[in-house]
């Protein structure tokens, strides 16, 4: 059975290490940090200017001098610190962030990424998404298979405008996991359940299956 | 020392005119300067090109300068949850420039450092880099961006005392220190004003040399945008 955001979430939890500064962005990415196991330590970074990053407050606690970046209140943990806007994408482009967990509207099989504008329709900007993926060296995205309408959101090339070029490294679906490799999409796990044939079926770029594709742990 | 205060918002605003380059720190509503932003309405200077990271909403922050149509160019890097903002956009009435985040905050730092040019690897490859040099450093294509060039910064700071040093809060700092002293006249709103001596020097987060005026600010709303608490 497909995953669903939530599920999603718990995949990608998967990928964060011991010690990682993470960044996550709006949407599922958001539902990630439900996910970390206790034993290991992560500081959270939000680009409007803070690590270590709390959950959210209880009901009259909101700090209004107090959001993330998605402008949702949260709290801050022991340990953490705020900056301000060129000091936190300093740290964002000299690396010092491990992790950038993002969604995306469409990802090409080259690791290209589109995610702020649809002409015509919606355009809200960027944000801090062009700076994330201009400068992480581990970006992973987020994101359903396929949009609204079905179509696959994993294509040869990407038809909206691009935020970021070959920057794109792993894409964690409710169906797969995903590595952008030279020759296209590797095929690394299937949601239980899912079969190959059903990815493949919403996969519009090249998807590289290998022998054995093992299920997701979650 | 020397002495930064003007009495009023009245005051600190007056000369502001049509068609100038305005700043204003806050990302969404947070850390926004309310007292200017109202002063600025009852002015009622047009044609104005606007920098900030975000727009307001449609009935406050800098929405309100929108729907009195003040703005002629906005420069941001997130502009949604701002109907009369898109209406105006797509209309043609409103001009937009959308910048990444961290290279509006560095088109800040710029201005601000004396800086005049810095090259970025964000935004390459994109339709940000359309006409824009660039260049290959390490291997790895940038983009050249330039400092912001504007006539007045607005900020809001935590504390300040009259000399014009500022310690901001939390997450209200984002744009705010950038545009200290990164525009011809920085105008600076405060929820503690201070006697000089009463900021411990080792705190300061901005220094009275990057602000030109500093006032008492009142009535500040600080409205939350998106009211979030655990289940």
């Amino acid at each position: 059975m497909a995953l669903d955001k939530n599920g999603i979430a718990q995949r990608i939890a998967q990928e964060i290490q011991d010690g990682f500064y993470v960044n996550l962005g709006i949407g599922i990415p958001t539902l990630v940090a439900n996910y970390i196991p206790e034993n290991i330590a992560v500081e959270f970074q939000s680009e409007n200017g803070i690590l270590g990053m709390g959950p959210f407050p209880v009901a009259g606690q909101e700090d209004a001098d107090l959001i993330n970046a998605g402008k949702q209140t949260i709290t801050s943990l022991p340990g953490a610190s705020f900056f301000d806007s060129a000091m936190s994408f300093g740290m964002i482009r000299g690396k010092h962030v491990d992790l950038t967990i993002l969604g995306a509207m469409e990802v090409s099989e080259k690791g290209d990424i589109a995610n702020w504008k649809i002409p015509g329709k919606m355009v809200k900007g960027m944000g801090g998404a062009m700076d994330l993926v201009a400068s992480a060296e581990n970006i992973i995205v987020a994101m359903m298979h396929t949009n609204r309408q079905g179509d696959s959101k994993l294509l040869p090339k990407c038809s909206l405008p691009l935020t970021g070029v070959a920057c794109v490294k792993k894409i964690v679906t409710e169906l797969a996991v995903l590595e952008i490799q030279p020759e296209g999409f590797l095929l690394c796990e299937r949601a239980p359940g899912v079969s190959v044939a059903q990815i493949k079926a919403a996969t519009a770029g090249k998807l590289i299956i290998p022998e054995e594709v093992p299920e997701m742990r979650v | 020392m020397i002495d930064k205060t003007v009495a009023t918002v009245t005051a600190a605003v007056a000369d502001v005119s049509d068609g100038m380059t305005l700043m204003f720190g806050g990302f969404g509503l947070c850390g926004i300067p309310e007292n200017a932003i109202q002063e600025l309405v009852r002015l009622n200077p047009k044609n104005l090109c606007c920098i900030s990271n975000n727009a307001g909403v449609d009935d406050f922050g800098l929405g309100l300068l929108l729907q009195q149509k003040q703005v002629k160019k906005m420069i941001s890097s997130y502009v949604g949850e701002n109907a009369e903002f898109e209406r105006q956009m797509l209309s043609g009435e409103l001009e937009v420039e959308l910048t990444p985040q961290g290279t509006l905050a560095e088109k800040c730092r710029a201005a601000q450092a004396g800086i005049p040019a810095f090259f970025t690897p964000a935004g390459y490859g994109t339709e940000v880099a359309e006409g824009k040099e660039t260049r290959i450093f390490n291997g790895k294509p940038h983009v050249m961006e330039t400092a912001f060039q504007a006539d007045f910064a607005f900020v809001k700071a935590w504390k300040g005392d009259v000399a014009g040093n500022l310690i901001f809060k939390g997450t209200a700092r984002n744009f705010n220190p950038l545009m200290c002293g990164a525009a011809k006249i920085t105008v600076v709103e405060v929820e503690e004003l201070l006697p000089a001596g009463a900021l411990d020097p080792n705190q300061i987060h901005i220094p009275g040399i990057l602000v030109d005026r500093i006032f008492q600010g009142v009535n500040f709303e600080k409205r939350i945008e998106q009211r979030t608490v655990q289940n």
